[in-house]
């Protein structure tokens, strides 16, 4: 009866309730998340990922402000109509240096995650001041304030930093000519050839339509941009990478 | 590839097992002859008079 | 807490509203206020100057609002705590507790009806701070965070010094708890409208104010622990086992989900120390334990004492209860990967998450019998009791939604009904119908007896609020069903010559008419709550309508609902 009466002291303990239930609620945290960790088969191998360029990460930043992974994916499920619809379907090596990721979880509007090329950048600008304008049925709100918004730069040099902290592999290059690369990727008349060798398929030049005024617009479209465009799907293996 | 092979193999094997029985015990514990009583009494906790008596 | 745990006396039973001990506080709260003038000084971005400037004026009011106490004898504010207890327990953060559930569950559901119209007519949308994507996290965190998790905290404290026959342990820590909860709510609602958000869905308060909620919940832990450990009662009663298991794990999720590297002490913006597929799943692992934790295992804690308290009852069964209580907390923590099926997770994860999630209709159910069981042989106080009634639909809507989730765990299920309001429509099932409704009936039980009235003001509007909330929700629930399923199925389907028949934009305008009809299911809740709220404050201030009893026809049968206490 030794064994039987040993619940009835859980019962009476609270110490040990505490400690049982946390006990318990732990083993499905450990055993689903910490294996993707150090399992190498987690992360597909690729070419073509590189981490954010400072114009990109302040765009990227703006997006998760406004909330756009509210009604916007950026994960596309391998289905014939998804496929068809948004392009190759996503790799866990695409958002590996996504901190946080934005999968989102509601489609109110379509899947981003392959959006960078499709448009011009002129209809996004149109776009995101008056959706209905370009796309009549859409719901979206109007973002007309991003393109009258100065980009505040200050602190990207902190953000490459607080990147770097948790995983991201900038370099001390990266890291010091950040400030300066954020103006250069918007600015048409800047050299970007060192831009573009730290950042390979970098989008440069104005964004915005106005290229006298670095806005939070520019970073948002530059952002928009580059989604989904790294990855060189001509040498990925499909066989290797399924996990 | 191999971790996750004997992971997975050691999951539906030994643990399914192991949770298996860990469950079966509860349920002893909880429906083992005697424990009506006590059980009982603490499903009228609630139910008792409410104000609190030094 | 500098205030030692006093006797019981006859009125003062906190020291708020008690002049003495306010002179620590007041200079907390001073000091509070000028490290959050100085943060809005410091700031290196304009939402977080903004956002110290919020606190800065919440705070210096909180202290002044304090000081006017302790200066004035006579105060025309009504004071929640100078009210004596016709029990001796404490009562004070109780009553703050309910009146608070009150207030935000009205806001939380007002918002609700609003960004539902806004996906209706996107011209309801007031950029920058009103946006779509800056008010539906306003809206999923005054719903469950400041509505349910007052409903939570409230009810727990009523429910362990009941079952415990002890007073809440440590003092004003217990009101500690209440103010730095409301103020977490007040930082978390305005920082999502200034932009400052984490983007983790439930979880998207900014670093700073996560640190302040885990300051919070700590505090919490040792309130709820402490009163448990100083119990004249041998036995824990199986309510506070749900409660108990609630606060811990709640703990845990938010430190691990939440952990992040700012960019600067006196920034606003910070980055996920996790990246990509391990920070998604770490998000849904916190996301689905939300739902499984705070929205279930919390919610059944109430249940198990405000459903016998009511029918006057004990448990139908207590021993599977114990049962319901291990395997629900050993199942849930697995199924957080069914929001990821199909996505860069690796397979054997996703699997995982639905095996456990379909394993997790066992243990739901189970709990649901637990519960309507309790009213076998006395079926009738359906009819004659409207607050069991509202506790009975909670309980049918948890069964319906425990069985629906499962189901769309399954990956076939799952493959169209991601991404669609089919989702939206099962949360809200759960939502509304179960966490809604059995706060609801939890709120209408203890107000009478907390500020000692011998019943509530109306009982027959409770009735009304049953009514305009079940309706509510079934025409919210259907209609985001066949939205969803209706999407889901546009998004994949060919012409005989292998085109996609619609584009995206032609499945969101055949949207419209369920959004609207969505928007009145809604606005028909958020009404139930607004005769609840009126029929709460007139019960609080004292009165009581006259109308005939509940379920009795003309047989002259006293309603007597209330035990006598």
């Amino acid at each position: 009866m030794a064994l039987m009466d040993r619940h009835g002291v859980i019962e009476r303990n609270a110490t040990l309730l505490l400690v049982g239930s946390l006990l318990v609620v732990t083993v499905g945290g450990i055993v689903e998340i910490a294996p993707l960790f150090y399992l190498e088969n987690t992360i597909e191998k690729v070419e073509g990922m590189r981490p954010y360029s400072p114009l990109e990460l302040a765009g990227r930043d703006i997006y998760i402000r406004e909330g756009c992974y509210v009604c916007h994916s950026q994960m596309i499920r391998p289905f014939r109509d998804e496929v068809e619809r948004y392009g190759h379907y996503s790799l866990a090596a695409e958002s590996m240096y996504d901190h946080p990721f934005q999968w989102g979880s509601k489609r109110s509007g379509p899947d981003l995650a392959r959006v960078g090329d499709r448009y011009s950048n002129e209809w996004h600008v149109q776009h995101l001041i008056e959706p209905r304008s370009v796309v009549p049925e859409s719901i979206m709100p109007s973002y007309a304030f991003l393109k009258d918004t100065k980009l505040d730069g200050g602190n990207i040099t902190a953000s490459f930093v607080a990147n770097r902290r948790v995983g991201v592999p900038y370099s001390d290059e990266m890291v010091e000519s950040a400030a300066a690369d954020l103006k250069a990727q918007a600015d048409p008349n800047a050299d970007t050839s060192g831009l573009l060798e730290r950042y390979p398929k970098a989008k440069t030049g104005d964004f915005d339509g106005n290229p006298q005024a670095l806005t939070e617009m520019d970073a948002l479209v530059a952002y928009l941009q580059m989604l989904g465009t790294l990855v060189d799907f001509s040498t990925y293996d499909e066989t290797a990478g399924y996990r | 590839m191999d971790t996750y092979t004997a992971m997975r193999e050691f999951a539906d094997s030994w643990a399914l097992l192991a949770m298996t029985l860990f469950f079966i015990g509860v349920v002893i514990f909880a429906f083992r002859p005697g424990g009506r009583k006590a059980a009982d009494n603490a499903a009228s906790i609630p139910l008792k008079d409410d104000s609190l008596d030094d | 807490m500098s205030a030692p745990c006093r006797p019981v006396p006859a009125a003062g039973l906190t020291s708020i509203g008690d002049e003495m001990t306010h002179g620590p506080y007041i200079i907390a709260l001073g000091i509070a206020a000028f490290l959050a003038l100085a943060g809005a000084g410091f700031a290196v971005d304009r939402p977080f100057a903004q956002h110290m400037w919020v606190l800065f004026f919440v705070l210096a009011g909180s202290a002044i609002v304090l000081m006017r106490r302790t200066s004035f004898a006579s105060s025309r504010v009504p004071d929640l705590s100078a009210y004596p207890d016709p029990s001796a327990y404490m009562d004070g953060p109780i009553r703050a507790g309910s009146i608070a559930t009150m207030f935000w569950g009205v806001v939380g559901l007002l918002v609700g009806v609003v960004v539902a119209l806004q996906l209706a007519y996107p011209d309801l949308n007031i950029e920058p701070w009103f946006n779509f994507g800056r008010m539906r996290p306003l809206h999923t965190s005054a719903v469950v965070f400041a509505f349910g998790g007052n409903a939570l905290i409230a009810t727990s404290f009523y429910v362990v010094q009941r079952t415990s026959r002890a007073r809440l342990w440590g003092g004003d820590l217990a009101w500690f708890v209440f103010w730095g909860y409301q103020l977490f709510i007040v930082m978390a609602a305005t920082g999502y409208l200034l932009g400052i958000t984490q983007s983790r869905e439930y979880a998207e308060p900014e670093w700073y104010v996560d640190i302040w909620l885990t300051i919070v919940w700590v505090a919490y832990l040792a309130v709820f622990l402490g009163t448990i450990l100083k119990r004249k009662e041998p036995h824990i009663y199986v309510a506070n086992w749900f409660y108990l298991s609630f606060i811990v794990t709640i703990a845990m999720l938010h430190v691990v989900n939440n952990l992040a590297m700012p960019v600067s002490i006196v920034g606003s913006k910070s980055y996920s120390l996790f990246a990509g597929v391990q920070d998604a799943l770490t998000q849904w692992w916190y996301g689905h334990n939300a739902v499984g934790f705070f929205l279930t295992a919390g919610f059944l804690g109430m249940m198990y004492y405000f459903v016998p308290k009511q029918a006057n009852r004990p448990v139908y069964s207590y021993r599977l209860s114990i049962i319901h209580f291990w395997a629900l907390i050993f199942l849930y923590i697995w199924a957080g990967p069914h929001h990821l099926h199909y996505t860069a997770l690796p397979d054997w994860a996703q699997t995982l998450g639905m095996v456990f999630s379909i394993m997790l209709w066992m243990p739901s159910w189970g709990g649901m019998i637990n519960g309507l069981m309790t009213l076998s042989g006395a079926w009738d106080k359906i009819r004659t009791d409207p607050i069991i009634r509202m506790m009975v639909a909670a309980l049918a809507f948890y069964g319906m939604s425990t069985f629906e989730g499962p189901v769309m765990s399954i990956k076939a299920v799952n493959a169209l009904s991601h991404y669609t309001d089919w989702t939206i429509g099962h949360v809200h099932s759960g939502a509304l119908g179960w966490v809604g409704l059995i706060s609801f009936a939890a709120i209408y039980h203890m107000v009478p007896k907390l500020w000692g009235r011998a019943r509530l003001y109306s009982e027959r509007m409770v009735i009304w609020h049953f009514w305009l909330a079940t309706l509510g929700i079934v025409v919210y629930a259907a209609v985001m069903w066949v939205s969803g399923v209706m999407q889901g199925l546009m998004w994949r389907e060919y012409d005989e010559q292998g085109f996609l028949v619609y584009s995206f934009a032609e499945t969101v305008a055949a949207m419209h008419p369920y959004y609207l009809m969505r928007a009145a299911g809604g606005a028909l809740y958020l009404t139930g709550a607004l005769v609840m709220a009126f029929n709460i404050w007139m019960t609080i201030l004292g009165h009581q309508r006259e109308e005939d009893p509940v379920g009795g026809s003309a047989t002259g049968r006293q309603p007597t609902l209330q035990p006598a206490e």
